[in-house]
C-alpha cells in the first residue's frame, strides 16, 4: 500500500512504558516533499513516535522503512546518517557557545585536535541564504531570541544534511510574527526538496501549514487525510473523540472592586538583571486578567513577587487594600492568594509524597489537620477523598504517590489544594500547559467558576488563544513592562502580536493610523 | 536513553518493601564476596574467617554483649543521621559531633564541680549541646551561604579530632597519667553503671532506644516531620508552601548533631572514663553510622536492626585481629564495600533490569 514516493513508512510500531502503551501499532507513511502534521492531544503518542524515528527510543515491535528498505535506527547518530533530523520542543543548544560552535557540536570538523571553522562558516552562510535563515554565526546563543535559537536548531539539522526534518511543537515558544516566519521557512525547505514532519496539537497550524495530516489518539492512528479535504471541526472531533466547543461559554460579569493592585513594581531576575520595570495594573473581583507575552519577559518574576517567592525591589502590591509587598509566601497564602505554579511537577507538588500529603501542603498547620504538633490522619484522608470526588482526580487511592499520576490529575490536585478556602485572588501560571483537551477544559471552567464566585484571577500563559478565550482583560508584557491593555472583545491579534514583539500600543495604533480613544487606561 | 541492547532497563514505579529488603541483602552478600577475595590475598580461607568472626562475635555471652556495646553509639548516631538524610542534608560529620559530645562530657565531668547527683545529667546535656553546635555550623553555612554540606561536615571531623588531641596533650593533660596523653580519670559520680559482667552502659542504651522511638514519631507523625520530608524531597515545593528551608535544616542538624553528641557522652562516661585520642574514643562510629542509616533506608526504627548488624561487624574486627592476626582495618574495607554496593544497588530498586531478547 506504500506509494512509490513514500520516503518513510512506519509499520505496526508499538512502544510501551510501565503502565502505558504510548504507541499501539502505528502505521504511518510520510511522502517525499510534503509537510506532514502529526496531530494529537498531549499523551497521544506523537512525540514518542518521532523519538523512535529519531533513534532516541527503540520500538517494542514494528518496523521502519526508509525509501522502501527496512532500517534499524538505534541512536540519533544513525538517524542523522539516514538524513533524519529533529528540532526538539526544548532546544538542545549550549547557551554559552556561539552559533557556529553549536552547529558543529558533536561533529568531527577540522583536522586533528584543531577546529577549522572556515568551511563551516561558508556552508552556514550558504544555507542561511538559501533558506532565509539568517543568524550571526559568531553570536552567542544566549544572546539570541527564541525564534533565532530555533533557526539555529534548524541550521544544525540542515548542516548535517538532513532531508527529513522532524519539528516537535515548534510554535509553542514563538510570537505570532515569528510563527509566520517559521512557516515561510518551512515552505522554502519543502520547495527545496526536504520533507517535514510537524508535531502539534494546534488545529490552526495544521490547516495553515500542512499538506497531509495524521491524527493520533491514545497511541493509535485515527486517520490520515489530505489537509485540503478536511476542516478544523472534523479534525478536532477525531483528535478528542467527540465534539469540541471552541468557545468557552462565558457569562458577562461586571467586575467589582479591585482585589489586587500593583503600583510601580520592580524586581530582579535570578541573574540579577531588571526583570520587572515599573508595572502598574489591577485585577478586580470577578475578573480574569490575562497576561500575554512571549515567555521570559517577566511573567515568571511577576508571579513570584505576587506570591511571596521573590522580593520586589520597588513598588507596592496591595490585596483588597492591604499591602502585601514582600510578605512571606505563608503570609500571602493566609491573606487569600492561591497560586497555581508554572512548573507543577517541580514546584507545585512533592512527587514522592502521596496525594493525601500533597493536598495538605499549605494547610497542614491548621485544624482540623493538625493538633498540637501532630498531624491527624483521618481529617487528611477525608479531605483527600472529598478533593478526589469534587475535582475528578483519577487515582487508584488517596495514598498513591503523586509521581504516578498523569499531568492532568496532578493539575487537578494542585487546583483542589489551591482553591480550597475560597481565595480572593488566584494567580495561575500556564495552568493548562501540557494538559489534554479534557483537562484543559476543566481547568478553564474552574477558573471561570472562581471568577463568578467573585475572586480575581491573574492568568499568565504562552498560549495566546487561551488568554483570549478565558480572560476579560488582556495585558501584553514585554521586557518587564506592560505594552498595552485590551478588553478581550476589542483585542486584535495582529496588534497583540506586535506588542508581544516589543512595540508600544500607542506607536502601533499611530502607525496604523487608528484613532481610537480610551484603549489605554 | 541509549543503552546497548544486551540489557533492558525499565523504570519501576515504587519499589515494594520486599524488593528493598532483598536488594539490601544482595548488597551485603556482594560485599562479603569481594571481601572474601581480600582474605584470600592474606592467605586465610574466607569461609574460615567468616566462621571465626561469627563464632567470636555471636558464640559467647561476652561476644554478644560486645555487639550491643558497639551498637549503642551506632544507634544514636545512626538515628540522628536518618533525620538529617530525610531532609537531604548529607551529614558526614557524626564522627566529629560525637567527639565534641565526648569533649563536653569530659569537661563537665572533670571541671564543673557540680554535685554528684547532677553530674551525669549535666554531662548528657552538655554533650547534646556540643554535638548539636558542631552540627549547626555546617547547617548554617549551607542554609545561609549554600556551602556544600558533605564537604563542611567532613572537614569539621578533622577539626574535632585535632581539638581532642590538643586538649589531651595540652590544657587537659592528666596529672596522674605519667606522661600518657589522657585526661585525668572521671570521678565515679561521672561514670555510667554497667550491666554486671559486660561493658554495656545500659542508661545510654535505654536513652538511645527511647530517642529512636521519639525520632520515628517525629518524622512520621508530626508537622515538623512533614516539613522535613517536603524540604528533603522537593525544596522548591517547600518554598512554594511557605516552609522555611533554613529552619528545617537547622533543626535536623540540631537533632542529628545532638544525638551524635550523646553517643560521645556514652563512650566517655560508660566506656573510657576519660578523654583520650580520638581514634580510641570513636573508632569510626560516626562514619559507620552513615552506612547504618543508609541500610535502614532512613527509617529510624530500622536503625535498631542495622546498628546491631554493624555491631557484629565491628566486634568481628576484634576477632580478625586476635584470632587471625590480620589488621583490624580490614573491617573498614568491608564497611566501605557494603556502602559501595548499597548505593550501587539503588538502581536495582528503581529500575527493573532484564536480559533483552535480540531483535533484528
Amino acid at each position: 500500500m506504500a506509494t512509490s514516493d513514500a520516503i518513510i513508512v512506519l509499520r505496526g510500531i508499538v512502544k510501551r512504558f510501565p503502565g502505558v502503551v504510548a504507541n499501539d501499532g502505528i502505521d504511518l507513511e510520510i511522502r517525499r516533499g510534503e509537510i506532514h502534521c502529526l496531530l494529537g492531544e498531549n499523551g497521544a503518542g506523537k512525540t514518542t513516535l518521532m523519538r523512535i524515528l529519531y533513534g532516541l527510543y527503540q520500538p517494542d515491535a514494528g518496523e521502519i522503512l526508509l525509501n522502501g528498505r527496512p532500517v534499524r535506527i538505534d541512536s540519533p547518530r544513525t538517524a542523522l546518517a539516514h538524513r533524519i533530523g529533529m528540532v526538539h520542543q526544548h532546544f538542545r543548544l549550549v547557551p554559552t557557545l556561539s552559533v557556529e560552535e553549536n552547529v558543529i557540536l558533536g561533529l568531527d570538523e577540522g583536522s586533528g585536535p584543531l577546529l577549522r571553522l572556515g568551511r563551516t562558516r561558508e556552508k552556514l552562510a550558504r544555507l542561511a541564504a538559501e533558506y532565509g535563515l539568517a543568524v550571526d554565526p559568531k553570536a552567542k546563543v544566549w544572546q539570541l531570541s527564541v525564534g533565532q535559537q530555533q533557526r539555529v536548531e534548524i541550521l544544525k539539522a540542515l548542516y548535517r544534511e538532513a532531508e527529513i526534518l522532524i519539528m516537535d511543537e515548534p510554535t509553542s515558544v514563538l510570537t505570532p510574527q515569528e510563527v509566520d516566519q517559521l512557516f515561510a521557512t518551512l515552505r522554502r525547505l519543502v520547495d527545496a526538496g526536504l520533507t517535514i514532519v510537524f508535531i502539534t496539537h494546534k488545529l490552526d497550524e495544521v490547516m495553515r501549514v500542512s499538506d497531509r495530516v495524521t491524527v493520533l489518539r491514545q497511541g493509535r492512528v485515527v486517520a490520515t487525510l489530505p489537509t485540503r479535504e478536511t476542516d478544523k471541526a472534523s479534525l478536532a472531533r477525531r483528535m478528542v473523540g467527540r465534539d469540541v466547543v471552541f468557545r468557552l461559554e462565558k457569562s458577562r460579569r461586571e467586575p467589582g472592586r479591585p482585589v489586587l493592585e500593583v503600583r510601580d513594581l520592580e524586581a530582579l531576575s535570578d541573574r540579577g538583571l531588571p526583570a520587572l520595570r515599573g508595572l502598574t495594573f489591577s485585577v478586580c473581583a470577578g475578573e480574569i486578567v490575562g497576561i500575554a507575552g512571549v515567555s521570559g519577559n517577566g511573567q515568571k518574576e511577576l508571579v513570584e513577587v505576587l506570591t511571596g517567592l521573590r522580593r520586589a525591589t520597588r513598588g507596592e502590591v496591595t490585596l483588597t487594600g492591604r499591602t502585601i509587598t514582600n510578605r512571606s509566601a505563608r503570609e500571602i497564602t493566609a491573606a487569600g492568594v492561591a497560586h497555581v505554579p508554572e512548573e507543577r511537577l517541580r514546584v507545585g507538588v512533592v512527587p514522592n509524597l502521596n496525594l493525601r500529603e500533597n493536598l495538605l501542603l499549605k494547610s497542614y498547620r491548621h485544624p482540623p489537620y493538625s493538633r498540637f504538633l501532630f498531624l491527624r490522619q483521618r481529617p487528611a484522608a477525608e479531605n483527600a477523598r472529598r478533593a478526589i470526588e469534587l475535582y475528578q482526580i483519577a487515582t487508584p487511592s488517596e495514598t498513591t504517590c503523586v509521581k504516578l499520576l498523569s499531568g492532568g490529575n496532578i493539575q487537578r490536585l494542585v487546583l483542589a489544594r489551591e482553591l480550597a478556602g475560597e481565595p480572593c485572588l488566584i494567580v495561575a501560571a500556564h495552568p493548562t500547559y501540557g494538559l489534554d483537551v479534557g483537562a484543559t477544559e476543566q481547568v478553564r471552567q474552574l477558573l471561570l467558576k472562581e471568577r463568578d464566585r467573585g475572586a480575581g484571577v491573574l492568568l499568565t500563559s504562552e498560549d495566546l488563544e487561551e488568554i483570549l478565550c478565558v480572560s476579560d482583560r488582556v495585558l501584553v508584557m514585554f521586557a518587564g513592562e506592560i505594552m498595552g491593555t485590551f478588553r478581550t472583545e476589542d483585542a486584535d491579534l495582529q496588534e497583540i502580536g506586535l506588542l508581544m514583539a516589543g512595540s508600544r500600543q500607542a506607536d502601533v495604533r499611530h502607525a496604523a493610523s487608528h484613532r481610537q480613544e480610551g484603549g489605554m487606561q | 536513553m541509549k543503552a546497548p541492547s544486551l540489557l533492558r532497563v525499565e523504570r519501576r514505579p515504587t519499589p515494594s518493601g520486599w524488593t528493598v529488603f532483598l536488594v539490601s541483602v544482595l548488597a551485603i552478600a556482594a560485599a562479603l564476596a569481594v571481601a572474601a577475595g581480600l582474605f584470600q590475598v592474606y592467605g586465610v580461607s574466607p569461609l574460615r574467617a567468616y566462621q571465626l568472626i561469627l563464632q567470636g562475635a555471636l558464640g559467647s555471652p561476652l561476644g554478644l554483649a560486645e555487639i550491643v556495646r558497639r551498637a549503642i553509639p551506632l544507634l544514636l548516631c545512626g538515628v540522628g543521621l536518618t533525620v538529617a538524610f530525610r531532609a537531604v542534608f548529607w551529614n558526614i560529620g557524626a564522627e566529629g559531633q560525637l567527639l565534641l559530645g565526648a569533649v563536653a562530657a569530659t569537661g563537665v565531668g572533670l571541671f564543673s564541680g557540680l554535685p554528684d547527683a547532677l553530674l551525669l545529667p549535666a554531662m548528657f546535656l552538655a554533650g547534646f549541646l556540643a554535638g548539636a553546635a558542631w552540627g549547626l555550623i555546617p547547617a548554617a553555612l549551607k542554609a545561609k551561604l549554600g556551602l556544600n554540606d558533605v564537604i563542611t561536615t567532613l572537614m569539621m571531623n578533622y577539626v574535632a579530632a585535632f581539638l581532642v588531641e590538643w586538649l589531651i596533650h595540652g590544657p587537659w593533660k592528666g596529672t596522674q597519667m605519667r606522661g600518657f596523653a589522657y585526661t585525668d580519670k572521671l570521678p565515679d559520680a561521672a561514670r555510667l553503671a554497667l550491666i554486671p559482667g559486660t561493658r554495656i552502659h545500659w542508661l545510654t542504651l535505654v536513652l538511645g532506644l527511647a530517642l529512636t522511638l521519639l525520632a520515628y514519631v517525629l518524622v512520621t507523625r508530626t508537622r515538623v516531620g512533614f516539613e522535613i520530608r517536603v524540604v528533603g524531597e522537593n525544596p522548591h515545593a517547600a518554598r512554594f508552601a511557605g516552609m522555611s528551608q533554613v529552619k528545617t535544616t537547622l533543626l535536623v542538624m540540631l537533632i542529628s548533631g545532638g544525638l551524635a553528641g550523646l553517643a560521645g557522652v556514652g563512650e566517655i562516661a560508660g566506656v573510657h572514663g576519660m578523654l583520650r585520642s580520638s581514634s580510641q574514643i570513636s573508632m569510626g562510629y560516626g562514619y559507620t553510622a552513615i552506612i547504618v542509616a543508609w541500610l535502614a533506608r532512613r527509617n529510624p526504627l530500622a536503625v535498631i536492626v542495622t546498628a546491631l548488624f554493624f555491631g557484629v561487624i565491628m566486634a568481628g574486627g576484634d576477632v580478625i585481629k586476635s584470632s587471625l592476626g590480620l589488621p583490624s582495618q580490614l573491617i573498614n574495607v568491608f564497611n566501605g564495600l557494603i556502602l559501595f554496593f548499597l548505593i550501587g544497588s539503588e538502581i536495582l530498586m528503581n529500575y527493573r533490569v532484564s536480559l533483552a531478547r535480540r531483535r533484528r
